[in-house]
């Protein structure tokens, strides 16, 4: 059991962290104490040319000359600094939190069309496996994911996200069940422009991360969530595929479902079930995916996690629970449940 | 005796149940809640017959849990697994139930105005006089009724031209009834249910909690007295019996 709650405003307009904050609080009950953690949309928009690297660091000698030799080697550092923090009674300081705004020098990596994303990607996944006491939880631009164990008031008070402003926010309150508690398993899971907050558990895990691994993802966080989002990078940015149909790879159709459909459709979902077999996910999960351009939330099949959606002009809700989103948006106007499997997208509107 | 108003605004639910337990406890039996926002355990293990509890707002899971005899009356969507385990009494939901709603009810009456998620139902049981009551006015997700071993689940589909369309309808089911306004497709029954028809004799036997379910949310019944109805019985006693143990 976990909570999440994510919204979008489609206008971009932006939110600052103090209402997220207590929706989240208030499902305190869906998690231990253990981790919680937010990601934010357009909050930095004075280095929205710049990747946005946030790491966690063991202490700032070592590992932190690793890394930054890893970024100079690959590209320039624009500006680096620890990211503001302030001490909380009930949140025990595991890491020192980093960041540093990176460009990416593109005519360093060939065979791809986004040399800058795939610069990133691999620095991002040798610096997880190689380097000890370092660990980077976010790598997108004009984002930034803010985690740690704690409760998610204490978490959200430890980076005050209050005064971070965006037009897009996840957060995710932790109930470890699997594996234990650590800053770097708590969620939301970024790589790139994807984060991913999720309720449940990818019970097709070891399936799922033979799949990636073999496209060049590590996966070195100790939980199953780590390869959703690596599966919507490899789906949804690699290979091009929209995001509804993203969904319908990971959280595919059942066959009896797919012999009833109209020939062609029927054929297509025959082939995208099979190209991406590996890519299915099983188990009970809600999960909620966000990109600079929208997010998709998304249960599976049988519906063994809650998902709950609301709107309200230009903001799209999507929470485990609907007191939640009444939290942050007391006069929400329209409040539905989806269909198990269904994806609810919401997209900005450029 | 007046009616005990709280006010329930950024309230935990440990304070707000020792309020509710202890005004019943020194005799109040009207009490009003507002500003619910998703307190859990509401009324849980609630005990007193003529008690009234009315609840404004959108209370969190696990609603009238093991609730003995009181009538609890919400003004908006209740989340999961509202009357778990209930074991007498009334919940009368004036809008939507989450998931699970009615979780291994024993007893009582669950009347939701519009629809429930998936779930509805579960594994409700019913042993001598007492036989757990499910209504619900629009329509349910997939496996309703499922694993359901006594009780009935009634589901009128109001406004719709098909009252349930998802699938999985009692599966696993064993005991009880599910009762569907219409036809119901047989692709939507799930392992271990058959659909049967609905007669004359079950029309009276259920006449009583089609009126009911109406009263409460003041609609006409006449139009629902009739036997346009699909009866979801077990197809066995023992749906998985070749599946878990063998002779």
């Amino acid at each position: 059991m976990c909570g999440i709650i994510g919204v979008i405003d489609r206008n971009m307009s932006l939110m600052d962290g103090s209402s997220i904050r207590e929706a989240l609080s208030l499902m305190d009950e869906r998690g231990s104490g253990e981790g919680a953690g937010y990601v934010a949309y357009g909050i930095y928009p004075d280095h929205a040319d710049c990747y946005a690297i946030h790491v966690f660091f063991d202490n700032l000698v070592e590992p932190k000359s690793s890394v930054d030799e890893i970024l100079q080697d690959w590209g320039h550092i624009v500006h680096q600094e620890e990211i503001p923090t302030y001490e909380q009674p009930g949140l025990k300081k595991e890491h020192i939190s980093w960041r540093y705004f990176f460009k990416p020098d593109a005519e360093l990596m060939v065979g791809t069309s986004n040399p800058k994303d795939e610069i990133v990607k691999y620095v991002v996944m040798r610096v997880n496996s190689e380097i000890e006491g370092a660990l980077i939880f976010s790598s997108g631009i004009n984002l930034g994911v803010f985690k740690a164990s704690g409760w998610p008031e204490d978490v959200a008070n430890y980076f005050r996200i209050e005064d971070y402003k965006g037009y897009i926010w996840l957060a995710h309150n932790r109930y470890p069940t699997n594996t234990s508690g650590w800053w770097g398993g708590a969620h939301p899971f970024n790589l790139l422009d994807w984060s991913v907050v999720h309720n449940g558990e990818i019970t097709s895990y070891g399936t799922n991360r033979r799949y990636v691994e073999s496209h060049g993802y590590n996966c070195t966080m100790f939980t199953d969530t780590e390869v959703v989002a690596y599966l919507f990078d490899l789906l949804g940015r690699e290979h091009g595929l929209p995001e509804d149909i993203v969904v319908e790879a990971l959280a595919a159709r059942f066959w009896d479902e797919i012999d009833e459909m109209p020939e062609k459709q029927e054929k297509f979902m025959r082939t995208l079930r099979l190209t991406y077999g590996p890519a299915l996910m099983n188990g009970p999960f809600a999960i909620v995916v966000a990109t600079n351009k929208g997010i998709v939330g998304f249960t599976d099949r049988i519906k063994l996690r809650p998902m709950v959606v609301g709107e309200n002009g230009s903001r799209l809700y999507i929470s485990s629970e609907e007191a939640a989103i009444r939290v942050m948006d007391p006069d929400v106007e329209s409040i539905y449940m989806p269909r198990a499997g269904e994806p609810v997208i919401g997209r900005v509107i450029e | 005796m007046e009616p005990l108003v709280i006010d329930a605004k950024g309230m935990h639910y440990t304070p707000l149940n020792k309020k509710i337990r202890s005004a019943v406890a020194l005799g109040v039996k009207e009490i009003v809640i507002n500003n619910v926002r998703g307190q859990r355990f509401i009324a849980n293990g609630l005990r007193g017959h003529d008690v009234k509890i009315t609840i404004n707002g959108v209370p969190g899971g696990d609603l009238c849990m093991f609730m003995s005899g009181p009538e609890c009356v919400v003004y908006g969507n209740t989340d999961h697994a509202s009357g778990n385990t209930m074991d007498s009494g009334t919940l009368v939901i004036h809008g939507s139930g989450g998931d699970a709603v009615a979780h291994s009810m024993r007893g009582g009456k669950v009347f939701v105005r519009d629809n429930i998620g998936y779930r509805g139902g579960i594994h409700m049981k019913q042993y001598g006089l007492k036989r757990p009551i499910l209504a619900v006015g629009g329509t349910s997700h997939s496996f309703l009724g499922e694993y359901m071993a006594g009780g009935i689940v009634l589901v009128l589909g109001i406004g719709r031209e098909v009252s349930v369309q998802d699938r999985g309808i009692g599966s696993g089911i064993h005991g009880g009834e599910i009762v569907i306004r219409g036809d119901v497709d047989e692709k939507l029954l799930g392992v271990g249910a058959k659909k049967v028809d609905f007669t004359e004799e079950d029309l009276e036997r259920l006449s009583p909690v089609i009126k009911e379910f109406c009263e409460k949310f003041d609609i006409d019944p006449t139009p629902f007295l009739d036997t346009n109805y699909s009866r979801i019985v077990p197809a066995s006693s023992r749906p998985f019996a070749g599946k878990y143990t063998w002779e």
